[in-house]
Order: structure tokens, then C-alpha cells, then sequence
């Protein structure tokens, strides 16, 4: 039995079909075929943004707090060409999202018609993959192998640009079952005998780590699950990037705490120090790594990735293993344990020495004040009074992105949004929008500065009118601080452009857009103001007024290694020189 | 896919098989893509290599398997051998992308371009133009009193060393096809 229906009728159903149940979207000219639709019927919640961004944030913010890929629908021209920075984000975060783009007409296509863009071409750089679907008949069958391609192998947004005259036309309708979804099937399982020889390494190791990023989080909860039965049976440390925070408890016993150019000194020493280091789903981004021929020179390297470009890349692996994390994990248990759990004990004991000699350094100390607030400050008392709530993190970019990964811990995966490889000011706000949506229970913070904030602060309509109680945490320094700290690091103190005159009040903003605004300004009145911002049943914007001119340490100056880490207290004078400046 | 004659399984394109990756010498390598003949496909491998910085020296591509809708892509590309394996990586990715062969390491292969030549002249020009084009074996595809068109075929070596005996002779212009390749053997 063939169904016929519209090409509109046919989206609706596509996305019914593959279980979605919210969308993020704004409408327009070449998509009303299928707003129509969405008008004429109830399974399918529409959530209405204020800028195509937005819809594409707040669907990374959804699909990075439920597993799920989120799913977007915007019309052609600006429409798509406003998404393409949350689709590069999501690129480079590996977030499944399955962008719909309204077109013109097929017989416009190619005139420079309004609204007209060559919207497969602009974000052929910026997807996975993209399709322009001339043929209405191919239309459903299209939409679900977009849904396959989003979600298998390494995940990552995918386009689907449909042309208006397309949705308009009757054709046939596809299962998702009938749907070809090609030969794109990403290998999963890990190549055993490299399994086998990472077991024996494990065995022999007098000072292992592991490393492991946001692919133990998009290979699902049961990669957790598996990565912490292994680093408590093996008791070997663990740090994490910053896209890995909840895969291993901030409160586990083996936790070191984020790696990186902000990541803690004794996380950074024993990545430099290690003899083993056991990567997971990360991928040596230059924000890990520093200088690269000083990156952890003395240990033999294992490496499980999905994506097999992401092997050798930048560093080389010894142990190359491509797979999906939670199965190259429960193989290598498997065998692990069948060769008897054997780890290298003493020598192991005398790296958990070393380790503790580093963790004594108290790298994340800070002056604090009692007249002004300091950031960490906030941070600690944001941790402190949120504990044992629902909690949902998300953020903006810069110095109070740093200060959230190091001071605020996660117990569990799918809990931390933020944007980790395009650093996208302006993510954190519809991201906490997207993740409430998800949780409409739970406790949903973003951590902002006031200039990220700022860039799609229009997104408060959306929590309002949607009652997505998000609460808006701002670290308000009237500065860019991490552009300043930069510029106070490495370029004389010349401080161009990087401070915030003018800006809005922020708890008038907050009742203009129908929410509550609060101003703290004092320490003493800080966590009376945090109670009351959670409190609060509906959106929240907290004005934070902290210390203007705080550093985000410990820091690794570009083109540095590791074991050269900048902290608080140190003379910071002349720290990046030469090539290291040219550095970003 | 046999008309393709593609050895299956020989794809170098895994992890496990890097050479020496601190090896800093520059290494010339032709690929073969097989990828869906769909619209941008070509769009998507240049844009991989452009976009990653990567060296093209040569690209030919078109359909050779109608039924499929397959397109072959040969692609003789330069770089080290880390840079080389990420190329295959990268292109191995794609989604319209069902095999990547490095014909460079796979063993022997055979490559061939074919080239158009216009050579313009008279006299005795004319006559040594004629003699090197039956030693390189072209053949005149188009005549007039004045001019030759030859047409060439072989390793783009041969055909740089009849484009450097031909400029002397009235050698005005040239059309090359790029580097089709297949491996050796059944």
C-alpha cells in the first residue's frame, strides 16, 4: 500500500515517523506548505525562535541534554544563512542535528530570486552532508537517511533543502523502514588484536591516564557506564576535555579535573608526564595538546575514535583503535578481565604519589574578596547551592566558560552544554532553552558573560513565551575578559575594543521581556540572590557584577607544553613571546 | 561494480597502516574515489581539499557505471605520508563516498593521460613536428597547411617531454585530460 501526500504532509510525517517530537524554527515564505501542517496537528510541539540561531543552539541544546538529534526548520535565503553558524558549531561538536531549509521554487532556482541562496552550497562546508530534494517522491526517504547520517558514526548536523513548488506536489511516501540508507554504516566495532594490545599496555603501565572527550558522551549512556567500571578497576586517573565533563564523576576518586590550556596543573603534568595515555572519543585539539612536539613525549598512545580521520591527525597513536566507545570499551573490559584485571601496582601507587605532590599546588586558588565578587567565587557558591538539584549547565564562551568547567562539577553525562570547538558567543542562552524544553523539570543555568549574553539575548522571548524557566547566570565583568586577558598577556596592555560601555540594565531587559531580573553586586548577598534566582518558577536574569579585571588560570600560553603552566599567583610577565603569539 | 575492476579490501585508507608519520618527505600519490554520481559530489572533494589546504595536481572524474550512478575520481594529489593519510581519512568520510584506493601503495597500476596538442607552422618545423609525433606515437587528429592537431596518450612524463619538443616548433596550444588509473593485474 503506497500513501500519497504533499511534500509538506510528507515532513510532518518523516519527522513523526523518526520519534521527533520538538522542532526549533522560524517561518517564512518557502516553508508555509509546511507550517501549514505543523498548524494541523499536535504531535509535533513547534517551538517559535527569535533568530534563526537560535533554533539551531537551542537544538544542540537539546540534543546534547537527551541523546536525541534536534531538529530544525527555517525558510531559505536568510533563514538558512542565519543557521549556518550554529551548523558549523555543531560540526565541530559533533552534535546530531537535522536542519529542514525551506527553497524557492525548482523553475526559480538559479534566477536570483527573492529570498533565493544556494543554501546546499554555502553549507556544504558546514554539514556532515546536505541534499537539495528536487522530487517530491524523494522526499521522505531523504529526510530519513538524513536522520541516519546525523546520528551514525561520528554524529553532526545534516541539511535538508526542500524546495517550495516540492512541498506543494503529491508523491509518495517513504517508511523509514523502506528507506535505502546506503552504505554509509560507520565501522563500530574496535579491531581486536589493537584491543588486546591496549590490555597488555594497561597491564604493564607505571603511569597511566586516561583522556577521553565528548565521544564518550555521543556514544550514549552505557559509554559512561563502561569508562567508569574501568577506571575504577583499573584505578588508574582520568582527566577530561572540556566536551567529556560528566563522563567520569567530578566527585570520582580517580578525577583529576579538565586538561587543557585552562585545564588543572596536576591534570596538565600527568598528561605530560604519563608513560600510558588511553585517549576515548577525543581528539587532540591544539586547546589540549600546546606545543606539539613536547606534547606527553615520553608515553606510548592509545587511541579510540569513531572517525578514523580523526586518528593520526595531530598526534600519532601507537594503539590505533577505530569504533564506537561503548563497544571498544566492553571488548576491551572483556578481555582485560579475562587476562586476569592484572594493573602494574607499585609503580602505580607512586604515580598517585606524584599526583598528589602536583594536586598540593592548588591550582585553582584565588584571591578572594569581601568587597567585590569574585568570578571562581560565584562559581563555588553557584555549585554549592545547586547541589542535589536537576541540574543542567550550559554557556556562553570565554573567561566565565573556563571558570564553569573548573569550579562547577558533573556527575553525569548529557548534564554540560557548551561550545567547545567553534566557541560560539551567543550558544549558552538558547541552549539552556533547549535542554529546558527537554527537562521542562529541571534546573537549567546558563553561565554567561554579559557580551556573549548580549548576542542572542532576543532568546528570552522564546524562554517566555515557550515558560522555559531558565535561569541566566551572568558573570558580569563589563569587559571580554578572556580578549582582555589576552591583550594584558600578550600585547602590552593595549586594550582594544574590549570592554563593554553602554550596556543595558539588565533587570529592566529582564521585565521588559516579561521575566525576573536580579542584581547582586556584594559578596555577602550572593547566595541570597542565587536561592532566590532558583526559587524563582520562570526565567531569570542574574546581573552578577564581578571583579572587572580577574585572569582565568592556570593557563598554558600558546606554543608552550604542558609542564610550562602559568597560575594565578605568578608573574604572568612576558609569558607568550615570539611564535607563540602569533598563536590563537 | 566489475566494469570498475577494483580490488576489494585493498583500501589503504585505514589507521593501522601509517608509514613513518615523521617522515617530512613530500610524497606524490594517486587516488581512486568511487563515490554516488550525485549533484555536488564533485563540489564536496574540492571543497575537502581546499578548504583543508591539501594539493591537487591533477582530477579527473566521470561516470563509469551507468546503472550505479558511480563516478570515478582520480586524484593525484602531494603531501607527507601523514598528510596523505588524512586525505584518504577525509575523503573515506564523505557520505557519497564508497571506496577510497591509494594506487600509489597498493602495487603496480598503470596511468594515462591524453593530451590534445596545436602545433603551428610550415616548413621545415612542420616536418620535425610530424617525425617526433610518430616517435611519441600521436596521432594527427586534425590538419591544415599551417597547423597539426596531435593527439597523445601516456604518463603525464611523456607528454611534459613532447610539450617541451613541440615549443620550438609552433607549439601554441595544449589540452590535457588529467590522469586516469587503474591498478595492475586481475
Amino acid at each position: 500500500m503506497t500513501k500519497q501526500m504533499t511534500g509538506a504532509r510528507m515532513v510532518v510525517q518523516a519527522l513523526k515517523d523518526q520519534g521527533v517530537e520538538v522542532v526549533f524554527g522560524y517561518p517564512g515564505g518557502a516553508v508555509l506548505p509546511i507550517y501549514d501542517e505543523i498548524f494541523q496537528q499536535n504531535d509535533i510541539r513547534h517551538i517559535l525562535v527569535r533568530h534563526e540561531q537560535g533554533a539551531v543552539h537551542m537544538a544542540e541544546g537539546y540534543a546534547r541534554s537527551t541523546g536525541k538529534p534536534g531538529v530544525v526548520l527555517v525558510t531559505s535565503g536568510p533563514g538558512a544563512t542565519n543557521a549556518v553558524t550554529g551548523m558549523t558549531d555543531a560540526l565541530l561538536d559533533s552534535i546530531p542535528i537535522v536542519v529542514l531549509t525551506g527553497q524557492v521554487p525548482t523553475f526559480l532556482i538559479g534566477t536570483d530570486a527573492f529570498q533565493e541562496a544556494d543554501t546546499v552550497g554555502i553549507t556544504r562546508a558546514c554539514t556532515k552532508h546536505n541534499w537539495l530534494v528536487k522530487e517530491t517522491d524523494r522526499l521522505a526517504e531523504t529526510i530519513h537517511q538524513a536522520f541516519h547520517v546525523a546520528t551514525q558514526g561520528r554524529p553532526g548536523p545534516v541539511l535538508i533543502d526542500i524546495p517550495k513548488d516540492v512541498q506543494f506536489a503529491t508523491g509518495t511516501y517513504t517508511e523509514p523502514a523502506q528507506a535505502r540508507t546506503g552504505h554509509y554504516q560507520p565501522k563500530v566495532k574496535g579491531d581486536r588484536p589493537a584491543i588486546e594490545a591496549l590490555a597488555a599496555l594497561i597491564e604493564q603501565a607505571e603511569r597511566p591516564i586516561f583522556y577521553t572527550g565528548g565521544g564518550v558522551i555521543n556514544s550514549g549512556p552505557e559509554a559512561s557506564r563502561l569508562l567508569r567500571e574501568l577506571v575504577d578497576a583499573t584505578g588508574f586517573p582520568i582527566t577530561s576535555t572540556l566536551m567529556g565533563l560528566g563522563a567520569y564523576p567530578g566527585s570520582g576518586k580517580n578525577w583529576l579535573g579538565m586538561l587543557g590550556m585552562h585545564g588543572l596543573y596536576e591534570a596538565n603534568l600527568a598528561m605530560h608526564d604519563c608513560d600510558l595515555m588511553i585517549a576515548v572519543g577525543a581528539r587532540f585539539d591544539d586547546r589540549i595538546t600546546g606545543r606539539i612536539p613536547d606534547f606527553s613525549p615520553g608515553s606510548k598512545k592509545a587511541h579510540i575514535d569513531i572517525d578514523p580521520s580523526s586518528i593520526n591527525k595531530v598526534i600519532h597513536a601507537d594503539i590505533p583503535i577505530v569504533g564506537d566507545v561503548t563497544e571498544v570499551l566492553r571488548e576491551l573490559l572483556e578481555i582485560w578481565t579475562a587476562r586476569g584485571r592484572k594493573t602494574n601496582r607499585a609503580p602505580l601507587e607512586r604515580w598517585w604519589g606524584r599526583i598528589a605532590e602536583w594536586k598540593q599546588v592548588n591550582c585553582l586558588s584565588f584571591r578572594n574578596s569581601d568587597k567585590v565578587i569574585k568570578p571562581q567565587y560565584a562559581l563555588q557558591r553557584l555549585e554549592a547551592l545547586t547541589k542535589g538539584y536537576d541540574r543542567y549547565i550550559t554557556t556562553e564562551v570565554g573567561q566565565h566558560q573556563m571558570w564553569a568547567a573548573q569550579f562547577l562539577h558533573f556527575d553525569d553525562p548529557n548534564r554540560w552544554m557548551t561550545s567547545g570547538g567553534l566557541g560560539t558567543m551567543g550558544y549558552g542562552l538558547p541552549a539552556s532553552i533547549g535542554a529546558q524544553i527537554a527537562h521542562p523539570d529541571a534546573l537549567v543555568i546558563n553561565v554567561a558573560g554579559e557580551a556573549s549574553w548580549l548576542m542572542n539575548m532576543q532568546e528570552m522571548g522564546t524562554a517566555v513565551q515557550f515558560r522555559a524557566p531558565v535561569k541566566q547566570f551572568i558573570l558580569n565583568n563589563e569587559r571580554l575578559g578572556m580578549v582582555r586577558q589576552w591583550q594584558q598577556l600578550l600585547h602590552g596592555e593595549r586594550y582594544s575594543q574590549s570592554w563593554s560601555e553602554a550596556l543595558p540594565d539588565f533587570v529592566k531587559l529582564a521585565e521588559a521581556f516579561g521575566c525576573k531580573g536580579i542584581k547582586v553586586d556584594h559578596p555577602g548577598d550572593l547566595d541570597d540572590a542565587i536561592r532566590e534566582m532558583i526559587a524563582y518558577d520562570g526565567p531569570v536574569v542574574m546581573d552578577v557584577l564581578v571583579e572587572k579585571h580577574e585572569n582565568c588560570f592556570p593557563m598554558i600560553p600558546s606554543g608552550k607544553p604542558h609542564n610550562e603552566m602559568l597560575l594565578g599567583e605568578v608573574s604572568t610577565e612576558g609569558a607568550i613571546t615570539g611564535a607563540g603569539a602569533a598563536l590563537v | 561494480m566489475s566494469a570498475l575492476n577494483i580490488k576489494k579490501g585493498a583500501t589503504s585508507h585505514s589507521a593501522y597502516e601509517l608509514r613513518d608519520p615523521h617522515a617530512e618527505v613530500i610524497e606524490t600519490h594517486t587516488l581512486a574515489v568511487l563515490v554516488d554520481n550525485e549533484s555536488g559530489v564533485l563540489a564536496r572533494v574540492i571543497g575537502l581539499f581546499s578548504g583543508r589546504g591539501y594539493n591537487i595536481e591533477s582530477l579527473t572524474v566521470a561516470e563509469v557505471d551507468h546503472k550505479g550512478h558511480l563516478s570515478r575520481i582520480t586524484i593525484v594529489t602531494r603531501g607527507t605520508p601523514q598528510v596523505i593519510e588524512q586525505i584518504k581519512a577525509q575523503l573515506a568520510r564523505l557520505v557519497p563516498v564508497h571506496e577510497v584506493h591509494d594506487l600509489t601503495v597498493e602495487g603496480p597500476a598503470v596511468q594515462r593521460e591524453l593530451a590534445l596538442f596545436k602545433v603551428v607552422g610550415t616548413g621545415d618545423h612542420r616536418v620535425e613536428a610530424l617525425r617526433l609525433a610518430d616517435i611519441f606515437r600521436a596521432n594527427v587528429v586534425d590538419s591544415t597547411l599551417e597547423s597539426f592537431v596531435f593527439e597523445i596518450t601516456g604518463t603525464a612524463e611523456k607528454i611534459d617531454a613532447f610539450a617541451d619538443l613541440m615549443r620550438p616548433l609552433g607549439l601554441r596550444e595544449i589540452a590535457r585530460t588529467g590522469i586516469a588509473a587503474l591498478a595492475r593485474g586481475a
